[in-house]
């Protein structure tokens, strides 16, 4: 197991250095040059301009920026925001609670109402239950989060003023975007335990369980959902890069000062350190996090061979 | 186990062959008329797409006209989704979005399809070096979740909506190489791809003649889901200013300017979110369909 693990990290560390390549390019190929976004247009002269050039050591070759851009971010620099001039970890860190709240209460929404609709799908198949719940999730799926958004706004906030619109901290102004953002995994999640679940109940395994005598009860809880849940613990990771990617719309919407919301705003302000920063960080969790799920997957299901 | 193809290719000439491999597709089509889901889609989007062709015809108004003395109308007779803050008629813009979203859409789709399916089949068929490269290129763009991708593409390119869609289109290629070289290394072991190769036909003639006719039937399913998935993530980067510009009748961009009158004015937001809402839900129907339809051992 042990091995395993070893293998699949060092098998990620050159898809990790190419992300930090890509990264690092992006800087130039953006239109313009990043010492001008810095300085701003009003008070760059050519001689001021130079200086940053040099400071920011864009005056180098590029294999040489590179790999100081490498050997920077090793040692956790990443270098300083082309807006404020603050160091973009430190920016990135305040920014990162946030999101974390929000996605990890996005996801126990999201596996919670997801496994329930899809296991209460499964047992009822074909019958109304079934297709209601299935018609709903299609909804979900159908739906674009950022109307779902200002549709719980509208009725939860506006009409019914139950929670605040606008997520100014503590768990009441969770609720909404962490909502927003289930609702759509929980359609995703509901579409892969349904299925998972009726192949389940089809084994041999099942029916002995249940020619047994055993309750339904335990039948569906202890024998069938157990061994669904093992192929839905592969889709969680991709559900964590569909949240991270809705963190960015929700909160935008929802004023919520995450990294999300960051990301768009360097986006539109061009401060593409900010940028940089920001998606090596996400790219890196985002391998790590499928690769924890990988290691998952072969741990909880003993047929899978690892080597 | 008997092959009828196999059997064909003794009688001399086989005038029954190009109906054999029609008749595969019309069964496939006959499966999808007989979902009624699939066809529930299938009228919409047809519905969605007379309506952005004859969008003149069904509207009275312009969709970027301001009329200050209309603004922030309800739904009436005159303007039946109402007016927004500028006294624009939203049902015009509505009708006129539709054609923005079905182009965000395809284009998308078509930049995702032509680069993935080309790479795959590259990766797939040829293997070795050329695979391990464009197998490698493809973990690394997958290793940015979600819409992240195209948000790092639109930031690199500018933000407007010809980049939004090349951005969606690149950041999706990467899952449709991927589909593609699975369906490819399935398809590739079979007897007529191996006879074929004895037989000394050349490589591309064999890619373009054999194998990818029998690898539509998975492209067909990916690349009409990826519609809807493209329609949401080009409305999702038009609402956060990366796309589609003012006054642009963006359906995304609606939205957003709505926003701020969620409270005088819900039909702002209300009417374009619904028409992304079926649009998507038309293409997933459709395209759930067409996975059951073309793959026949998904069918109970």
């Amino acid at each position: 197991m042990l091995r395993y693990i070893g293998n699949r990290l060092l098998a990620a560390i050159p898809t990790v250095l190419l992300v930090t390549v890509l990264v690092f390019l992006m800087l130039h190929l953006i239109p313009g040059d990043p010492a001008e976004i810095f300085l701003g247009e009003n008070f760059s002269t050519p001689e001021l301009l130079a200086q940053v050039r040099a400071d920011m050591g864009l005056d180098r070759p590029l294999h040489v920026q590179y790999l100081s851009y490498l050997g920077g971010v090793l040692q956790g620099d990443f270098g300083r925001s082309l807006n404020n001039n603050r160091p973009v970890l430190d920016e990135i860190a305040a920014r990162l609670p946030t999101t974390i709240e929000l996605t990890v209460a996005a996801m126990a929404v999201g596996v919670l109402l997801g496994f329930s609709l899809g296991i209460i799908s499964a047992l009822g198949h074909n019958t109304w239950v079934d297709t209601l719940a299935m018609a709903l999730a299609l909804l979900g799926v159908s739906m674009p989060i950022f109307w779902m958004s200002l549709l719980l706004i509208f009725f939860f906030s506006v009409r019914l003023n139950w929670f605040p619109a606008l997520s100014t901290g503590g768990l009441q102004g969770l609720v909404l975007p962490a909502l927003a953002l289930g609702l759509l995994s929980s359609s995703t999640l509901a579409r892969m335990v349904r299925s998972s679940m009726l192949d389940v109940l089809n084994q041999d395994y099942v029916r002995t369980a249940r020619s047994k005598g055993l309750r339904e009860r335990t039948v569906v809880l202890r024998h069938a959902l157990k061994n669904a849940l093992i192929p839905t613990i592969t889709v969680l990771g991709l559900q964590f890069g569909q949240l991270l990617g809705g963190a960015v719309i929700t909160e935008t919407i929802f004023a919520r000062q995450g990294i999300g919301r960051l990301y768009v705003e360097s986006i539109l302000r061009k401060d593409f350190t900010m940028v940089q920063g920001l998606t090596l960080l996400i790219a890196i969790a985002y391998v790590l996090i499928n690769l924890a799920v990988d290691v998952a997957y072969a741990a909880v299901d003993p047929r899978i061979q690892y080597e | 186990m008997s092959n009828p193809a196999l059997h064909q290719s003794s009688a001399a000439p086989s005038p029954a062959r190009p109906a054999l491999q029609r008749s595969l597709w019309l069964d496939s089509l006959r499966r999808l008329a007989r979902n009624p889901g699939a066809v529930l889609g299938l009228g919409l989007l047809a519905l969605m797409i007379l309506a952005a062709l004859f969008a003149p015809q069904i509207t009275r108004h312009d969709p970027t006209e301001i009329v200050p003395r209309d603004r922030l109308q309800g739904p009436n007779v005159e303007h039946w989704f109402g007016t927004d803050a500028f006294g624009r008629d939203i049902y015009t813009r509505v009708v006129y979005g539709a054609r923005i979203s079905l182009v965000v859409g395809v284009v998308s789709v078509a930049i995702a399809t032509v680069l993935g399916v080309t790479l795959g089949i590259l990766a797939g068929y040829f293997g070795g070096i050329a695979d391990a490269l464009i197998m490698r290129g493809v973990d690394v763009m997958l290793a940015f979740p979600g819409i992240l991708l195209a948000l790092v593409i639109v930031g690199v390119l500018g933000p407007d909506l010809l980049n939004a869609m090349i951005a969606v289109g690149l950041s999706a290629a990467p899952t449709y190489a991927r589909v593609t070289r699975s369906a490819v290394l399935q398809t590739k072991t079979n007897l007529y791809i191996e006879a074929a190769t004895v037989a000394g036909v050349p490589a591309w003639q064999i890619v373009l003649r054999h194998l990818l006719p029998n690898i539509l039937g998975p492209i067909v399913v990916v690349t009409t889901l990826g519609v809807a998935g493209a329609i949401i993530a080009g409305a999702s980067l038009s609402f956060l200013g990366l796309g589609a510009r003012p006054p642009t009748p963006e359906w995304g961009l609606m939205l957003s300017e709505g926003r701020s009158y969620l409270r005088q004015a819900w039909w702002i937001t209300t009417f374009p979110g619904l028409a992304i809402m079926l649009t998507v839900l038309a293409i997933n129907l459709l395209g759930d369909g067409l996975r059951d339809a073309l793959d026949p051992r998904m069918q109970k």
